[in-house]
């Protein structure tokens, strides 16, 4: 792009590949719970609720540096996925892509919950009588008929991942071209004597980025409302 | 052969359910709203599981609380059509008969193109569910219904949310499926016009219990379907032999118990046996033999019960060969003709309705 420099338009390529990547961490997950929390009662339902909101209502950066003890070099979970894996989270962009999950995940829980509460259920149960166990009625029935509230909230969930900054920068900090996103790069524009420039045009093409977003996620689920006959 | 036997309790409404059906036939559950109909289909579907209780199949326990047994719904092999069809938004009606036919439990016994042409479905195949009415979706949910290859069709007033138009265009369809598939059906439905033609036997419900059962013709003579269906639709519904036609009136001689009487019938009736209702206020009782009358029906017989019906008394008539009819008499006649049970009588027929044909099927169960 002409008029961002090599840094800017790094900074924001990072941005989409962090957040496609947050995205492909958090839908499975994000499915699995919200139908755990439509489909069933359980002891610890509101515990796991709670949990899933818990990004929305806690500082970012105590989110990042909870990663930070978990999924550090040093930490269970962090220790046992290099030691295995080969896998690296802390300072890399797949770490970034983590913090950014995690901070998305309440969006996403949310929106793909409020479309499942919309589905018949006596649709489900029709194809049970039709012969469709648990998964094949999940799979051709409940997924379909949610895909607006999962495009949405994919779409949403993506937006809000390129912002994310307290998570990430606490977790896997600023590294140029690795884990430097949009925000970071703004964040570090202004730290800079005459960084003024570049911050406004970052700033510009953040709003941008949002709307559009915003934009798509209301296109994509009225498309889709309309391709399933409602 | 259905066997049900179920108890369930959901909060102050209690369901004690028992009931059988000789298969192939038709049991229609019939009672007023909220008297667990709906509830008691649920639960031969699996959709809802009893408290205690047995439901056997063709000697098949899909449920039994003794020996903890409780198929899954979708392994039971039981069709069900329910009241909103809930046919899928997301799949054409060639996409929602597919999504039947690809996990059918059992060989095609009814084919594709058979359920397509039984059910008039060839112009709707391409079409979104949105695309369809009322009585549309209902022939779809049907044919859906019956992809799924069941052994057993629940229907839950499959005709209910439709308007009177649509429900003639529906029931048609029904009476082919019964007489072509031999199909067992649980009908469930408040309108006695449908259960009259549709099913073969009545299990008649009344606040989460089965109250009466039997075959139709039984069934027609009870006091507590009487009750239900208001004195205006009482009446006996019993089978004749069709004998043949008249050729001058045109008018359809049919055998009723041991007597004959006219009926008049604008459609073809090829099967040997139809289904004819007397209402009891369209029959009038003679102590002689009448004469003089443009009425074209008479039957000889005996009277067997005389049975206080409000403003007027209800006698019933023993017709020859196991068949009995009412008739609503004013009680003032009853005592001038001194009507008693033994006595002999004349029943005149001033109307009667063919309520569709009795399937050969049914004949011999």
């Amino acid at each position: 792009m002409i008029w961002l420099s090599p840094d800017e338009s790094e900074a924001l390529a990072l941005s989409v590949s962090v957040a496609l990547r947050s995205l492909a961490i958090s839908t499975p997950p994000a499915l699995l719970v919200a139908w755990t929390l439509t489909r069933r009662r359980f002891l610890g339902h509101i515990l796991l609720d709670a949990m899933v909101h818990l990004p929305l209502v806690l500082p970012p950066v105590a989110v990042g540096y909870i990663l930070l003890l978990l999924f550090g070099a040093r930490g269970p979970i962090g220790g046992w996925l290099e030691r295995t894996f080969g896998i690296v989270l802390v300072f890399t962009r797949n770490g970034a892509a983590l913090a950014t999950a995690v901070m998305s995940f309440p969006l996403m829980v949310r929106a793909i919950r409020l479309s499942l509460e919309n589905i018949d259920r006596g649709l489900e149960d029709a194809a049970r009588t039709l012969g469709a166990g648990t998964l094949d009625r999940f799979a051709t029935i409940s997924l379909p008929l949610m895909l607006p509230g999962l495009l949405a909230g994919a779409v949403t969930a993506f937006s809000a991942a390129l912002g994310e900054f307290g998570a990430v920068i606490t977790f896997v900090s600023n590294i140029p071209g690795e884990t430097r996103t949009l925000p970071l790069a703004l964040y570090s524009a202004l730290q800079e004597p005459g960084g003024e420039g570049p911050a406004a045009r970052l700033a510009f093409l953040s709003v941008a980025l949002g709307l559009i977003g915003l934009f798509a996620s209301e296109w994509l689920s009225r498309r889709v409302r309309r391709m399933l006959g409602r | 052969m259905l066997a049900v036997a179920a108890t369930k309790q959901r909060g102050s409404f209690t369901l004690d359910l028992e009931f059988g059906l000789p298969t192939p036939g038709v049991v229609a559950l019939f009672g007023p709203s909220g008297c667990g109909k709906t509830t008691s289909v649920n639960i031969i579907a699996g959709l809802l599981r009893p408290d205690r209780g047995r439901v056997v199949l063709d000697d098949t326990a899909l449920f039994d609380s003794d020996s903890g047994v409780d198929v899954p719904a979708e392994r039971r092999g039981i069709g069900y059509v329910f009241q909103d069809a809930r046919l899928f938004p997301h799949l054409s009606v060639a996409g929602n008969l597919r999504f039947a036919q690809r996990r059918a439990a059992r060989p095609a016994h009814i084919g594709f193109d058979r359920v397509v042409s039984l059910l008039g479905l060839e112009t709707l195949m391409g079409r979104r569910v949105h695309q369809l009415s009322g009585g549309e979706k209902q022939r779809v949910a049907i044919g859906r219904a019956l992809l799924s290859q069941p052994r057993l069709l629940l229907l839950d007033e499959p005709l209910a949310s439709l308007d009177r138009e649509r429900r003639d265009e529906v029931l048609p369809y029904l009476e082919t499926l019964r007489d072509q598939l031999a199909l067992p059906m649980v009908y469930v439905s408040h309108r006695f016009d449908e259960v009259l033609r549709l099913a073969t036997h009545i299990v008649l419900m009344q606040s989460g219990t089965a109250v009466a059962q039997g075959d139709i013709g039984a069934m027609s003579l009870d006091r507590r379907l009487r009750a239900m269906i208001g004195p205006d639709a009482v009446g006996a519904v019993v089978d004749g032999t069709v004998l043949g036609r008249d050729p001058l009136g045109g008018f359809l001689r049919v055998r009723l118990g041991a007597g004959e009487i006219e009926v008049n019938a604008a459609a073809p009736v090829p099967q040997t046996l139809v289904r004819l209702q007397l209402l009891a206020r369209d029959v009038i009782v003679s102590t002689q033999a009448p004469r003089f009358l443009s009425v074209r029906g008479s039957l000889r017989g005996t009277v067997t019960a005389v049975e206080d019906d409000g403003a007027f008394d209800l006698v019933s008539i023993d017709v020859g060969n196991h068949a009995t009819i009412l008739s609503r008499v004013a009680k003032a006649a009853t005592r001038e003709l001194a009507l008693a049970p033994g006595k002999s009588v004349w029943a005149l027929v001033k109307a009667i309705s063919v309520r569709g044909i009795t399937s050969a099927g049914f004949r011999d169960e």
